[in-house]
């Protein structure tokens, strides 16, 4: 599935649910189908900083594609960054950087959320591009 | 107990009081923001810990006075600036009154709790301490309590030493008399907990302090909006509180101090209103209370909150007291009920909130679940990051009351928290 398709997923999963107290629900739910994040990677240096939730990003490259395991000790963020995940994960470099993340407007998510949690989810989502980026640049160096 | 005798004694004094129950249906009439509602939902405010509405009667007395009666106080000699002067020194006679200060030079205006804490800990450092010097302080400080003496650290070795709390919450207070030394210059502490809701035995510190010529402060920020307060009964050398958590604006707040410890304190900041004479070579300081207040007082602040302590008085500080532990014991029958809920702080004298935890919950989850709700609680480590510690946890949920809150409220934030804790199933 490309990224727009998986976004397209996401979208449809939110779109019947008219109360949001429903799309948190459905928010909450990705997170607790999330993996996680190997726990070797919970430390301070994946940490995300911007977030008033604690967020742990690990990404790794393998044949080309990004992978990502995500985590939170809170379940609304552990959510937010379970979709991201999901979104993002598998793809190259190039995919992921020069891709429009719109399901996060489109499913209301950025007004919904309280500003300290929109700025901690553009904070999730600048550190994954952040990876991918380091990767291009390491593959452009090898 | 000893402040539970004081204040039902102080009660029965209370001249404003009526043996009357308030009447919260007019009471919420007179705070426009109770009606709103937030995601469709009615606004259930529960963080009135944090800071209160204000009834019309403060709003309107503030735009009242920019409306019609500003000019800059003291040394006008223009009727508008002799008119403001009035009302502001009148408004430092209502404060007096309020906590029952002695003489209204002990009432010096602050920006608020924080800043008049910080007044104190530097003008006294500066002049009463020196290096080896010890200044007590409990666990359940807020940081405007513990941080303001970490800062006279970098200038002098002054160590703290600190009250610990018990599993419930409960100041050991005993503890005292060991912490206490001849090197004890300071004990600062708070009356009742923000993250806690724990009243404190004040007196019965005051009394042990002074019993080896110690002074105290007491920060008021949480019993000040919440019980009758009589500085002279407690033998406080000092009292702080906050203007906007008693109904006030933001801005303006409180330090009372006996006229002799304030007498003997430099100035904390320099400035206009606080001098007697000026010269580049020297300056003589004004009397008690011009000398502590640098700079244009804020007398649109101090005449509101004036207006806000006669607004409470007329309801009667014991019975909003009466009202408020009503509402925190129904609060904690009916949260008891919930599976796996789990109250942070568990004292048997306690004040105007109920801090908690369900099952795993983080607050965050809880407390954004509950906004949506049209419920507003505070999450987090309430500023008392050390009380957390102390529980191994990194925050709460706190529900904080105020006059306007209803039991019917309560069975709404019950409601919540149980749909909430459903929502993060595996409870």
């Amino acid at each position: 599935m490309t990224i727009a398709e998986k976004q397209e997923e996401i979208i449809s999963e939110f779109e019947f649910l008219d109360d949001w107290l429903d799309k948190y629900q459905q928010i909450i739910d990705k997170g607790m189908s999330n993996p996680g994040i190997d726990p070797q990677y919970k430390t301070d240096e994946y940490l995300i900083e911007g977030c008033q939730s604690k967020v742990w990003v690990y990404a790794e490259y393998k044949d080309g594609l990004v992978y990502y395991q995500g985590e939170s000790n809170t379940d609304i963020a552990g959510g937010i960054v379970a979709m991201l995940v999901e979104v993002m994960s598998g793809h190259t470099p190039d995919e992921i950087l020069e891709t429009d993340l719109y399901f996060i407007d489109k499913i209301g998510l950025k007004e919904h959320l309280s500003p300290t949690r929109s700025n901690g989810m553009l904070a999730m989502v600048k550190q994954m591009r952040m990876y991918a980026l380091a990767f291009k640049s390491k593959r452009c160096e090898d | 107990m000893l402040d539970w005798h004081f204040f039902n004694t102080f009660a029965q004094k209370y001249e404003n009081d009526s043996k009357m129950s308030i009447n919260i249906e007019k009471i919420r009439e007179d705070f426009p923001i109770l009606k709103k509602e937030i995601y469709g939902k009615p606004l259930v405010y529960m963080d009135n810990a944090a800071t209160t509405q204000k009834p019309l009667c403060v709003v309107e007395k503030i735009s009242e006075n920019y409306l019609n009666h500003n000019a800059n106080i003291h040394r006008g000699v223009h009727f508008l600036s002799q008119e403001a002067t009035e009302a502001h020194e009148a408004a430092r006679e209502t404060v007096r009154k309020f906590i029952n200060a002695k003489y209204a030079r002990e009432i010096i205006f602050t920006r608020g709790t924080t800043e008049a804490i910080n007044l104190v800990v530097s003008s006294f450092c500066r002049s009463q301490c020196k290096d080896g010097d010890e200044v007590i302080i409990t666990q359940m400080e807020h940081h405007s309590n513990i941080v303001p003496w970490q800062l006279q650290q970098q200038d002098r070795d002054i160590r703290l030493k600190v009250i610990p709390f018990d599993a419930d919450g409960v100041l050991q207070v005993d503890q005292l008399d060991k912490l206490i030394t001849e090197k004890t210059k300071f004990i600062s502490v708070t009356h009742v907990s923000n993250a806690l809701g724990t009243v404190n035995p004040v007196r019965k510190i005051i009394r042990k302090a002074h019993a080896h010529g110690i002074p105290v402060l007491v920060d008021g920020a949480q019993s000040v909006p919440h019980m009758p307060i009589d500085v002279q009964e407690l033998d406080a050398d000092f009292y702080v509180f906050s203007g906007h958590k008693i109904y006030g604006p933001t801005g303006i707040g409180v330090l009372y101090g006996k006229e002799a410890w304030l007498d003997k304190l430099p100035p904390y900041q320099g400035g206009g209103e606080m001098i007697k004479k000026v010269t580049f070579e020297k300056t003589t300081f004004n009397e008690l209370p011009f000398k502590f207040e640098a700079g244009t007082p804020d007398y649109i602040g101090s005449t509101a909150l004036a207006a806000a302590l006669n607004y409470v008085s007329q309801i009667g500080m014991t019975n909003i007291a009466e009202h408020e532990q009503q509402l925190v014991r129904y609060a904690k029958e009916k949260l008891s009920g919930i599976e796996h809920i789990r109250f942070i702080g568990n004292a048997k004298e306690r004040s105007g909130l109920i801090s908690f935890l369900v099952g795993d919950i983080h607050p965050y989850d809880l407390g954004s679940i509950l906004d949506k709700l049209g419920i507003a609680v505070r999450t987090g480590h309430h500023c008392a990051e050390p009380v957390m510690t102390a529980f191994g946890i990194e925050g709460t949920v706190r529900a904080s009351f105020g006059l306007y809150n209803t039991e019917a409220e309560i069975d709404t934030l019950v409601a919540g928290v149980e749909r909430a804790a459903k929502m993060f199933g595996r409870r």
